[in-house]
């Protein structure tokens, strides 16, 4: 039961700090994106569009190989730590806030921007109240990256090991458990890692829908 | 009356092609100015080049005595207030709207309850204050847009067509107000419109511009009497014939 505990514990810090981590870069480098009049921007929105469906096992063989003792990273002594996961779990999630931070800030009336400005606004006041005016899409590409991250196996598998006690997250528990044939093991922690996801999200869309009440 | 604003030489191209061209036009301290113009004619362009929304490809304007690339650009924009053809509130409430400029500027909050409650009152939204931007009609979002720009006190107040979406009544009212506002605090101001009875009624002059360039600035009386050339001619006739408000 305890081991269950701290597996669960793991599997949310994990994806919890990459999400921060990954909002961290995705909001600021998505509103660039949007906002930002430069030559090469549609080709890097096309980078980061295809970044939303990087395949995790591309990811994790990725950060593996830098992160592998042999690795330019190697010797960070990184591999196998739940470091290593936040690692790929922030390469997963960022391209996904960035893109839709982009995409909930591109809908936005492109007046808006001038109207700001034009009421003695500083470039940094503007930007808050644009992320203020598109906060229910915002919301909704944190739950995405969130996500995106709490529910993948491949990158955790590949760069965490899997190591019981140390690295072994709820979704590489699932993998184990099913590789041994404890079918029911594997569904009571295919259970829980639903309610987890349902009940992460079930906050993050009251959040958001009292927000739309307001609207 | 002394100027305010110099335009000398200006220009904006974009791809290319020159889409607004002043060789010259001074605006004075107190005056009121409407821009008037077929559609695409470089008028809302010439209205953000002044609230230093856009860069010029060549020329200057003068403001104050001191060349736009010299003021600082934020200390320039919190001295004139935009107000804009669609409302373009922000997703809060009336009073949060009206006191937004305010709160750039980081005015204190009972400074903020009161500029804005007064200006709410002189366009009548004072009883929609806690009411959602959301929930406003065209003509009470209008007012509340231009009562978030006069809460401001600008120096210059800048208005892209305000009243272009709003229903014959509702325009009529709000041009009657803002009139009244504009001679009574001898505010500096620039209007587009599409109307020449409005641009008549509501300013000293009337700049007329086609195809992105200044083709004659001048009262309205003139401009009607005397077009400058076929192309303000051919604009003013296909105006179409509305009745003087």
């Amino acid at each position: 039961m305890t081991e269950i505990f701290n597996i669960t514990l793991l599997s949310i810090q994990v994806s919890a700090v990459a999400t921060v981590i990954s909002l961290l870069i995705g909001l600021p480098f998505g509103t660039w994106l949007a906002l930002g009049k430069f030559r090469g921007r549609s080709f890097m929105l096309s980078i980061i569009n295809t970044g939303m469906a990087l395949p995790p096992v591309v990811v994790g063989l990725v950060v593996a190989m830098m992160l592998w003792r042999s690795g330019p990273l190697g010797g960070l002594r990184l591999i196998y730590t739940p470091i290593a996961i936040i690692i790929a779990q922030t390469v997963i999630a960022a391209p996904v806030v960035t893109g839709l931070t982009a995409a909930a800030l591109e809908a936005l009336d492109p007046r808006l921007q001038q109207q700001l400005l034009g009421l003695g606004a500083s470039r940094r006041q503007m930007v808050w109240y644009l992320w203020r005016e598109a906060r229910l899409p915002l919301l909704a590409a944190l739950m995405a990256g969130f996500g995106s991250v709490i529910s993948e196996v491949g990158a955790s598998m590949m760069v965490g090991g899997n190591i019981r006690g140390q690295t072994r997250v709820l979704t590489t528990a699932i993998v184990l458990e099913t590789s041994k044939g404890e079918f029911g093991q594997a569904l009571a922690l295919s259970t829980l890692l639903l309610v987890l996801t349902y009940l992460i999200n079930l906050a993050l869309t009251w959040i958001q829908q009292r927000g739309a009440r307001r609207s | 009356m002394t100027h305010l604003i110099e335009f000398t030489n200006f220009q904006i191209k974009r791809n290319e092609r020159i889409v607004l061209d002043v060789p010259h036009l001074s605006i004075a301290r107190a005056e009121t100015l409407a821009v008037i113009g077929p559609n695409g004619a470089g008028k809302s362009t010439f209205l953000l080049a002044l609230g230093r929304l856009l860069k010029p490809s060549r020329g200057d304007i003068v403001y104050d005595g001191k060349s736009l690339k010299h003021w600082d650009e934020l200390e320039y924009r919190r001295k004139i207030s935009f107000v804009f053809q669609a409302p373009l509130l922000m997703d809060m409430t009336v009073e949060q709207n009206v006191a937004l400029g305010l709160k750039f500027r980081g005015a204190p909050r009972d400074e903020m309850h009161e500029r804005a409650g007064k200006w709410m009152k002189q366009l009548g939204v004072a009883a929609l204050a806690k009411r959602r931007a959301g929930e406003l009609s065209g003509g009470e979002a209008q007012r509340v847009s231009l009562a978030r720009a006069f809460v401001l006190d600008p120096e210059l107040l800048l208005l892209d067509e305000p009243f272009s979406a709003l229903d014959p009544p509702t325009r009529v009212k709000l041009m009657e107000d803002l009139s009244a506002l504009l001679k009574e605090d001898h505010r500096t101001a620039v209007f587009v419109t599409h109307n020449l009875n409005e641009a008549a009624r509501m300013s000293h002059r009337v700049a007329v511009f086609v195809d992105g360039m200044l083709r004659q600035v001048g009262p309205a009386s003139q401009i009607k009497a005397q077009p400058a050339d076929e192309s303000v001619a051919a604009f003013l006739h296909e105006l179409p014939r509305e009745p003087m408000i």
